[in-house]
C-alpha cells in the first residue's frame, strides 16, 4: 500500500472520487527512474503524471524545481496550469506553478530563471532554450522529476528527439532525476518506453484499463460523396445534423485548406446559426485563442479543426468526434476518437465521412481495422544528425564542453543510443568548422577548441544568433494576411510564400473561413479585402499529410479483388464496377498504369498503392527517366494509392520507365536537383544551423534579399555531394519523403507484371489526383518551352514584336 | 551558345544566358555583382559557416563564358567582391585562377558600393568606364542614357499557362540595361519592385536567363 498524504486522500475523497489504480500505481512507482503510462484520454493521466510530485511537495514544500513538464503545445502547458493549480488549491498546497513558452514574457522568463517554481510547464523548444542558458545547473539544481505529456505524439517528430537530447543533459545536471512519459493507445509500448528512459536504464510500463471499445461508424447520407475531391460539402446537412443532435462536435480533417472549404460550406448551410468556430495552425494567433476561449466557456456546439487540436487539451465536453477524410492510419483514428467524452468509463463516439468515393473504400477499410483492433505504426530510424547538430550548438551555448563528455551523455538518449564516435565527431566539426572538404574556415570557426582540450564559441555573441534559432518545427514559408485599411488592419493568418505568388489582384481565396480578395503585397504582408463571394479561389496550404499505412493499404487492395461489395455503399460500388468496366482495377500481384490527355497535357497515373511518400519518391523518379527520354514532365502529385505525372508528351510504352535496374540507379542518382529534396535539405539545414531561420522581426531587404537554399543545395551537390548535410538530407529522404523500403515491397509485389492501358479520358480511379494539393513541380525541358512559348505570346499581345530582340 | 540580341544606344549586345553581357563587335564581356568571397565574410561576422564554394563556381561559369566568346575585354560591374577584406582573404588557388583568366586580357573593375577601394589585383579600377556609345557604371542614374549598370540584382517573374517561373533577368529600355548579378551566392530583386519600375521605362523588357535566354515585357 502506497502512503498517500492525507490533503490528497481528502481532496479525493471530498469529492467522492477515488483514487484509479494506474494513479495508485505511479505513485507506488514513484522512485522508479523512468515510468511509461499508458492511458486513454479521460483517464485521469495528467493526474496520475503530478500525484507523486503533490505527494512529494504535500511532505516537503521546499523551495526550488521539483518537476518539469513537457508538452508538445502552449496551449496545452497553459491548460494543465489552470486543470493543475485548481486542486493544488483545495488542497491548501502552497505551491508555486507556472508555465513557460514562446508566449511568456520576457519579465516573468527572467524572474523564473532567478527563481523557479515548483512546477515549471514548458514544451521542448523553451526547455532546450532553458539548457542553453549558462545558468542552467543552478536553474535546474534540485530538480527531482520529468513528466512528458502525450509523448506518444513527441516520439513521432523530430521535437522529441530533441527533447530527449535536453533529457540526457538534465539527467547530468540532476543524476537523480526520474522520468515520467504520458501517452495515449500506441501499438509499441516499450518503443516509447525505450526513448524515454535514460540508455540502457529499464522503464516500467503502466497500463490504465482501455475503457470500453469506441462507438465508431461511417456517417450514410442520402446524398452520394462526389467522384473527387476533398471537400465533402454534400455531407454538410447530414454533419449539421448530427451537430444539432450534440452537445458538443468537434470537426476534423486532414488539411487546412479542407477544414476551410467545409468551414465556409458549414456556414453557407448553417440557417439556425449554431455557433460553430474554426481553429488551426494557418490561423493567427489572436483568432486562434477567441476560438479556445469560447469553446471552453462552453459557447460552441462545433469546431472545424485539424491536427492541432489532436492533443488531449480539455475543450469540455466534446460529445461526438467527425472524422472528415479517410483517417490515413489506425492509431491516429483511435486517438482522435478518445477526444470524445471525457468521462471515463463511457464510450467514445465518432463518425467517420468519407470526402469522396474512395474515401468510402478507405474509410471502410479503417472500420474493418479499428473493430480487429489492429493499430498501425512504423519503426523509428536512429536519431536524426541535424537534431544533434543543434544540441552541440546548444551546447557550446551554455559553456565550454569536453568532447567526451558531451558524446557520453548523446548516447545515454534513447534515439541517439546507437550513434558512434566518428558520426557525433562529424557533428561536432560541422558545427566548428563546416566540415567542408575544402578547408576554408581555419581563421573564422565556430568552435575552438581552447588549449585545455575543451570547446567553446569563437565569438560569444554568436550564442544570441543560435538561440534564436533552436527548435525543430518546420515553418514552411509564410506571409502574414491582413485586411487592408490603413496600414495594418486585423490579421488574419498567414499562407504561403508560393501561394502568395501565384496571386494577382482580384483574385479571391478563404482563409479563417472567410473569402477574401487580394489586393496586393505591402511590405511582405498580404492584403485583402472581405468578399461575399461564394467559390473563391483555395488557399494551398501546406497541412500535415501522412501516408495511408501498410496495412490500410492492403485492406483496400484486398476489398478491390472482391467480385462485388457488399459492405460498400452502392454508389460506390457502382463506381468500382465502372473503373473496372472502363479500365481495370488494381490489384496487388499486378502494377496498374494509365495514360490518358486531360486538359490540354498527357497523364501518366501509376497506382502503386505503396503509401504517399513512396508514391511520392516513385514521381521523382519516373519524371526523372520521363525527362531522360524527352517526355518533357512537368510536374507530378501523389496520393497514398498511386501517382499522377502529366507533361507535353504521352508515354507510349512504360516498360523503359519501370525497369528494375534502371529505377535502382535512379535511386542512387536521383537526388540531383529535384524539388523535394531541396525541400528536405532546407529543413535540416536550418536545424542544423547552417541557415538561419526568417525570425518574424528581421524582413527581408528588398535588394539582394537572401538568396535561397536552394542554391546551397545545387553548390554542395557540385562540389562538395558527401559533405555531412547532403548525408543527412539522404538520410532524411529515406526516412520521411522517400520510403524507398515500400517502393522495394511494391517492386517485389508486382515482379514484371505491369499492366499499360492508354485511354481516350481521364478514369473514375484517376480524377480524383487532379483535385490533390501540393503538386510537385519539375524542372527541365518544359520550362524552356512553356517559357518561349509564353514569351513569344506576351510580346505578341504588347503588340512590341518589333522591338523584340532577335533570338 | 544561345543569346537574346540587345541594341543599346547603336550597339549591338547579346544577353547570354549565364547573366553576363557581350559586346562582339569590342569583344568585350561585362559581368555583374560577383560577390567574391561572400560565404567567408558571413563566416567572418560570426554567421553560418556556409559552402565556401561560391567564390570557384563562380570562377567557374565565369571561365566558360571566356572560352566561348574568346572574350578581348573584361569589365566587371562592381560589388565584385563582398567586401575589402574578402578580397585579401581570397583563397591562394581561387586568387592564382583569376591571375590565369586574367592574362592576356584587357581586365577592368568598376567599384560598387561593396568594394569602393582599389584591390591588390591586377587589372584596371574605374569609377565608372564611358565607352562610347555606352557607359559601364555599377548603380544606374536616373535620366542616363546608353547606361550599362548592376546592383539591383534583378530577377523576373513569369506567370505561365502552366506554372510561375522566376530567374534572374536583364532588364532592358532604350535608354539602360540593368543586368543580372553573376555570382552564386546572391538573392535577386524582383522587377515589380518600385526601384525598378521608376527606373525602367514603361516599354522596358526582361530578359530571363537561363539555358536558352528569353525577353518579356518587364514585369511590374
Amino acid at each position: 500500500m502506497v502512503m498517500v498524504p492525507e490533503v490528497i486522500s481528502q481532496w479525493f475523497a471530498g469529492r467522492g472520487w477515488e483514487i484509479h489504480s494506474h494513479q495508485r500505481e505511479m505513485l507506488a512507482r514513484a522512485e522508479e527512474p523512468a515510468t511509461l503510462l499508458i492511458a486513454p484520454t479521460g483517464g485521469g493521466k495528467t493526474m496520475a503524471g503530478f500525484l507523486p510530485t503533490l505527494a512529494e511537495l504535500a511532505l516537503d514544500p521546499k523551495p526550488g524545481l521539483h518537476t518539469l513538464y513537457v508538452s508538445p503545445l502552449k496551449a496545452l502547458a497553459a491548460d494543465i496550469k489552470r486543470n493543475l493549480t485548481t486542486p493544488v488549491e483545495e488542497m491548501g498546497l502552497a505551491l508555486r506553478i507556472e508555465d513557460r513558452t514562446g508566449d511568456t514574457s520576457a519579465t516573468q522568463k527572467k524572474r523564473q530563471r532567478v527563481d523557479p517554481p515548483h512546477i515549471l510547464l514548458t514544451t521542448p523548444e523553451s526547455l532546450a532554450l532553458l539548457t542553453s542558458y549558462e545558468d542552467a545547473p543552478r536553474i535546474f539544481a534540485g530538480l527531482k522529476r520529468v513528466v512528458v505529456d502525450e509523448i506518444h505524439a513527441l516520439a513521432e517528430s523530430k521535437r522529441g528527439d530533441q527533447l530527449f537530447l535536453a533529457l540526457a543533459r538534465l539527467q547530468r545536471l540532476c543524476p537523480d532525476l526520474r522520468r515520467v512519459g504520458l501517452s495515449a493507445t500506441v501499438e509499441d509500448p516499450p518503443a516509447i518506453a525505450r526513448l524515454l528512459a535514460r540508455h540502457p536504464d529499464r522503464c516500467e510500463i503502466v497500463e490504465a484499463d482501455p475503457g470500453p471499445a469506441p462507438d465508431i461508424s461511417m456517417l450514410v447520407t442520402e446524398e452520394r460523396p462526389p467522384w473527387a475531391g476533398g471537400g465533402a460539402a454534400y455531407s454538410i446537412p447530414a454533419v449539421l445534423e448530427q451537430v444539432r443532435r450534440h452537445k458538443t462536435t468537434l470537426i476534423f480533417h486532414n488539411t487546412r485548406a479542407q477544414a476551410e472549404i467545409f468551414f465556409h460550406n458549414l456556414w453557407l448551410a448553417n440557417d439556425e446559426g449554431l455557433p460553430i468556430g474554426i481553429h488551426h495552425g494557418s490561423l493567427d494567433r489572436a483568432q486562434r485563442q477567441r476560438v479556445e476561449a469560447a469553446m471552453v466557456r462552453g459557447e460552441l456546439r462545433a469546431i472545424v479543426c485539424t491536427g492541432t487540436l489532436d492533443l488531449g487539451i480539455d475543450w469540455g465536453d466534446v460529445d461526438l468526434i467527425i472524422q472528415i477524410g479517410a483517417p490515413k492510419n489506425v492509431k491516429r483514428l483511435v486517438q482522435r476518437i478518445g477526444r470524445a467524452n471525457h468521462r471515463y468509463n463511457a464510450p467514445s463516439k465518432a463518425i467517420l465521412v468519407p470526402a469522396n468515393r474512395f474515401e468510402v473504400v478507405e474509410c471502410v477499410a479503417a472500420l474493418e481495422a479499428v473493430q480487429a483492433g489492429a493499430l498501425d505504426g512504423d519503426p523509428r530510424g536512429p536519431g536524426p544528425r541535424d537534431v544533434l547538430c543543434q544540441q552541440i550548438l546548444i551546447t557550446a551555448c551554455s559553456g565550454p564542453f569536453d568532447a567526451d563528455a558531451l558524446y557520453a551523455e548523446v548516447i545515454t538518449s534513447g534515439p541517439f543510443a546507437s550513434l558512434t564516435r566518428p558520426e557525433f565527431d562529424a557533428c561536432l566539426d560541422f558545427c566548428a568548422t563546416g566540415g567542408y572538404a575544402l578547408a576554408a574556415y581555419d581563421r573564422w570557426q565556430r568552435l575552438l577548441q581552447r588549449p585545455d582540450g575543451l570547446w567553446q564559441l569563437r565569438d560569444p555573441r554568436a550564442a544570441a544568433r543560435i538561440r534564436m534559432n533552436i527548435g525543430t518545427i518546420q515553418d514552411t514559408d509564410t506571409l502574414k494576411v491582413r485586411l487592408r485599411r490603413n496600414r495594418g488592419g486585423k490579421p488574419l493568418g498567414e499562407i504561403e510564400e508560393g501561394f502568395a505568388a501565384s496571386l494577382t489582384p482580384g483574385d479571391t481565396f478563404l482563409i479563417g473561413g472567410q473569402v477574401v480578395r487580394y489586393e496586393g503585397l505591402w511590405e511582405m504582408t498580404v492584403e485583402v479585402t472581405r468578399r461575399a463571394d461564394k467559390k473563391p479561389k483555395i488557399a494551398t496550404f501546406m497541412g500535415t499529410k501522412f501516408a495511408t499505412s501498410t496495412q490500410l493499404s492492403a485492406r483496400i487492395l484486398d476489398m478491390f479483388a472482391q467480385e462485388r461489395w457488399p459492405q460498400l455503399p452502392a454508389h460506390t460500388a457502382e463506381w468500382l464496377a465502372l473503373q473496372r468496366e472502363v479500365s481495370r482495377l488494381p490489384e496487388r500481384g499486378r502494377l496498374l498504369i494509365e495514360s490518358f490527355p486531360h486538359d490540354g497535357r498527357e497523364h501518366v497515373c501509376v497506382y502503386g498503392f505503396a503509401g504517399r511518400n513512396a508514391q511520392q519518391t516513385l514521381g521523382l523518379l519516373l519524371t526523372k527517366r520521363m525527362e531522360e527520354m524527352g517526355l518533357a514532365p512537368m510536374g507530378f502529385v501523389a496520393t497514398d494509392y498511386a501517382t499522377l505525372i502529366w507533361g507535353l508528351d504521352a508515354l507510349t510504352d512504360p516498360a523503359p520507365l519501370f525497369d528494375r535496374a534502371a529505377l535502382r540507379d535512379g535511386l542512387e542518382t536521383w537526388l540531383a536537383g529535384n524539388a523535394v529534396m531541396k525541400r528536405t535539405f532546407k529543413a535540416s539545414a536550418t536545424i542544423a544551423g547552417l541557415i538561419e531561420r526568417n525570425t518574424g522581426g528581421q524582413k527581408k531587404s528588398g535588394r539582394q534579399a537572401t538568396f535561397s537554399s536552394d542554391i546551397l543545395y545545387d553548390t554542395l551537390l557540385k562540389y562538395d555531394p558527401d559533405h555531412l548535410m547532403m548525408q543527412i538530407t539522404r538520410e532524411e529522404a529515406r526516412r520521411g519523403l522517400v520510403d524507398f523500403g515500400r517502393i522495394e515491397e511494391m517492386l517485389d509485389r508486382v515482379g514484371h507484371r505491369v499492366d499499360h492501358l492508354r485511354l481516350e479520358r481521364i478514369t473514375p480511379l484517376a480524377a480524383p489526383l487532379l483535385l490533390e494539393i501540393g503538386k510537385v513541380p519539375v524542372a527541365g525541358a518544359a520550362d524552356e518551352r512553356l517559357l518561349a512559348e509564353e514569351a513569344a505570346r506576351l510580346l505578341d499581345t504588347a503588340g512590341i514584336v518589333d522591338l523584340a530582340p532577335g533570338g | 551558345m544561345n543569346t537574346c540580341q540587345i541594341t543599346l544606344a547603336g550597339a549591338e549586345l547579346l544577353a547570354l544566358g549565364s547573366g553576363a553581357l557581350w559586346w562582339p563587335d569590342k569583344s568585350l564581356l561585362c559581368v555583374s555583382d560577383l560577390h567574391f568571397g561572400k560565404s567567408e565574410r558571413i563566416a567572418r561576422r560570426g554567421g553560418a559557416v556556409l559552402p565556401p564554394y561560391d567564390t570557384r563556381d563562380t570562377l567557374n561559369r565565369l571561365a566558360a563564358d571566356l572560352l566561348a566568346t574568346g572574350a578581348k575585354t573584361v569589365v566587371c560591374l562592381g560589388d565584385s567582391f563582398d567586401d575589402l577584406d574578402a578580397a585579401a582573404g581570397l583563397a591562394e588557388e581561387e586568387r592564382l585562377w583569376l591571375v590565369r583568366l586574367q592574362a592576356g586580357r584587357r581586365w577592368v573593375w568598376i567599384e560598387g558600393n561593396h568594394d569602393p577601394g582599389p584591390v591588390a589585383l591586377g587589372g584596371t579600377h574605374l569609377a565608372e568606364l564611358p565607352l562610347p556609345p555606352v557607359t559601364f557604371r555599377h548603380i544606374a542614374r536616373p535620366g542616363a542614357s546608353g547606361e550599362i549598370s548592376g546592383h539591383y540584382h534583378p530577377k523576373a517573374q513569369v506567370k505561365t499557362r502552366a506554372r510561375t517561373i522566376s530567374r534572374p533577368a536583364f532588364l532592358v529600355d532604350k535608354d539602360r540595361i540593368v543586368m543580372p548579378a553573376y555570382g552564386t551566392y546572391t538573392g535577386g530583386l524582383r522587377s515589380h519592385d518600385a526601384v525598378l519600375t521608376t527606373l525602367m521605362r514603361r516599354e522596358a523588357l526582361a530578359i530571363l536567363t537561363g539555358p536558352q535566354p528569353q525577353a518579356v515585357p518587364m514585369p511590374r
